[in-house]
């Protein structure tokens, strides 16, 4: 308890860090306390923002940077008044209902047809053992009936996985760590978020958390909570929507690390350790951003 | 193309999409042959008849144009129809009721 009461009263990355080793610690001592544990570490991590960010209300973090940088927000509201992603859901929404080859659809793989399931995504199978993430699940469910996977960063995929995210609009994610097997992929992703890579030396930490809110150059550094709620997003850089792995590869080229494939475990984890951080926002998805 | 038309004060705000992919003739395919110019010329929009907005435009304008004005006198239930035209000739008419 002594180290515990002394952990809280330091809001620092270095922190966050040595929170990863007594979870593990913990771990070891109290297996079967996995649900705490992730309540724990999701207190501290969203504690760590509202800290930093006293005046930012918890439902605004959903909207990345422009919860915090009040020049750019104007823009992008209006920006959303009229999303350039319009085109790109119409076309998602046409894709999602044209029948496969073999006379089933989209809808026949998904609960409740493939409408307002967003926020369950992602989640650990535990028949599988692994994170199924919404593109993943899309892809897996063309392959069953015998369909083409489709490609994971932009295009289709895209434009369905954002007719789905819209039809989820305000549900909240709830992301759950229920079992071992599940806390050791959320615990793989913990610890690519906080791992320094790439030439530049950065951790997903080191920017979205101990500078977030600070300039790179021109732009703010978005909070990393909340990152996962607005995607697919159409960026303006791409002129296009992309998905959240897209982002990550553009992430990790940035620090000049090599990036890894979307929909790799390594990405898929970093995901659902996210998202599970992000507990309580709700879906916006699909968004724009710069 | 998508039209949103909406009475803001003594003025209607007209703001409008163009799904158009507004190829400069510049660009090159994978392959490295130049990808064919086509893009939007001319942007006119019409209330009762009547011209209250219109745009030249060329390369130098974005795929998928955002465009949006204003104009005094437009009524909240009448329609407002806009067209372009582009560099290969074709052209497309939308209309839009004022909200």
């Amino acid at each position: 308890m002594k180290r515990k009461s002394w952990m809280l009263s330091v809001g620092s990355i270095i922190v966050m860090q040595c929170g990863l080793v007594y979870a593990e610690s913990q771990l070891a001592s109290k297996s079967n306390d996995i649900a705490g544990q992730v309540k724990h570490d999701v207190e501290v991590f969203q504690g760590f923002f509202a800290d930093r960010f006293s005046k930012v209300e918890f439902a605004d973090y959903r909207n990345g940077v422009y919860a915090l940088d009040a020049a750019a927000r104007e823009q992008w509201l209006e920006i959303e008044e009229f999303p350039p992603y319009e085109f790109s859901v119409d076309e998602g929404e046409a894709l999602f209902e044209t029948p496969f080859a073999n006379g089933k659809s989209y809808a026949d793989c998904f609960e409740n047809g493939g409408i307002n399931i967003r926020q369950n995504y992602p989640f650990f199978d535990e028949a599988l053992g692994e994170v199924i993430t919404l593109e993943l699940a899309i892809n897996r469910c063309r392959e069953s009936n015998d369909e083409a996977p489709l490609p994971y960063k932009k295009g289709a995929i895209a434009s369905i996985s954002a007719y789905m995210a819209s039809t989820s609009a305000g549900e909240v994610l709830e992301t759950e760590v229920a079992s071992e097997a599940a806390y050791q992929a959320y615990s793989e992703g913990k610890k690519f978020f906080y791992t320094k890579r790439g030439q530049l030396n950065f951790s997903c930490a080191d920017c979205h958390m101990e500078v977030s809110g600070l300039r790179l150059r021109a732009d703010v550094l978005g909070p990393a909570l909340g990152q996962v709620t607005g995607f697919p997003v159409y960026r303006s850089m791409w002129t296009e929507l992309g998905t959240l792995h897209r982002r990550y590869a553009g992430c990790n080229k940035n620090v000049r690390a090599l990036p890894f494939a979307a929909q790799s475990i390594e990405y898929r984890n970093l995901e659902y350790f996210q998202s599970v951080m992000s507990r309580g926002l709700s879906v916006n998805g699909p968004s724009a951003r710069k | 193309m998508k039209i949103k038309a909406k009475v803001k004060g003594d003025a209607v705000a007209v703001k409008m999409l163009i799904n158009h992919a507004m190829e400069t003739g510049r660009r090159k395919d994978e392959s490295g042959q130049l990808i064919p110019a086509h893009y939007i010329n001319e942007v006119v929009a019409k209330y009762q008849g009547a011209v209250v907005f219109s745009a030249h435009m060329g390369t130098a304008v974005s795929k998928d144009p955002y465009l949006s004005f204003a104009f005094k006198g437009g009524v909240s239930g009448e329609s407002i129809s806009v067209t372009w035209v582009d560099s290969h000739g074709e052209t497309e008419t939308k209309e839009a009721i004022i909200k």
